[in-house]
């Protein structure tokens, strides 16, 4: 039962890969480009900055930058509960 | 956690303040070449593990915990704020930017050298996330090397 549950789930996780690499598009052509394009043209005039990573981490998408440095926060509390230095 | 050899921590003493120049580097140079706050902050955080590595328990006096944290708040504290900064529009709103303030100058479009002077709120948030990944990085390579009492010290050395 339980290698039958599991060959099955194995057999789809495989045929879903074999269908979804059919139809992927060619290398460097991607399909959707608008977001791209987007921040290509704008980073340099709207927010000043060469690098267009940059403008994207911290300005277009600085709300995902906040919960980066919130999940580093987490880990830094989560380090400092389990190894702070014992008492006596 | 005891210190290595006297060449081993000679040889940090001189590498510290190049490590420490290129993390700063890295992220004053967030907006024009690659890296930033989070890249370069992990070099400055690595600079700190090597003088921990290198001189043990003798490095607390250069690498303090508690600096550390006040340190992470106030990076925290200051990504928040500028964040807020432009709430009058929407939250991470980049005010600074082409108004002519300390990094506010307009770039021109197309490909320039890239001038330090740009950016809007890109420099500050890179050095508040800078100033907060090194200060958490470094406070986890500090607790964990010296998670053992001061008597462990005492015994091995």
């Amino acid at each position: 039962m339980k290698k039958g549950l599991g060959f099955f789930s194995l057999v789809i996780l495989i045929a879903s890969m074999i269908g979804g690499f059919m139809q992927v598009h060619d290398f460097g052509k991607p399909l959707r480009t608008e977001m791209d394009d987007y921040f290509i043209a704008n980073s340099q005039v709207e927010v000043a900055a060469n690098n267009a990573v940059t403008a994207v981490v911290f300005d277009y998408r600085g709300f995902d930058t906040l919960g980066e440095a919130t999940v580093l926060f987490a880990a830094v509390i989560g380090v400092a509960t389990v190894l702070r230095r014992m008492k006596g | 956690m005891n210190g290595m050899s006297k060449i081993v921590r000679t040889m940090a003493r001189l590498l510290y303040p190049f490590v420490l120049a290129f993390g700063a580097y890295i992220v004053m140079h967030g907006h024009l070449t690659p890296g930033g706050g989070f890249q370069g902050g992990a070099v400055i955080a690595s600079g700190l593990a090597m003088m921990v590595v290198a001189f043990g328990r003798r490095s607390e006096k250069h690498v303090r915990e508690g600096v550390l944290s006040v340190i992470e708040d106030f990076g925290a504290l200051a990504f928040l704020g500028l964040a807020f900064l432009g709430i009058g529009t929407t939250f991470f709103y980049n005010l600074i930017a082409n108004s002519g303030w300390l990094f506010g100058s307009s770039v021109s479009y197309g490909s320039n050298p890239g001038y330090l002077n740009t950016g809007g709120t890109l420099p500050y948030m890179n050095w508040a996330v800078g100033l907060k990944v090194l200060a958490g990085l470094g406070s986890i390579v500090v607790l964990m090397a010296f998670v053992f009492g001061e008597d462990e010290d005492e015994d091995t050395a």
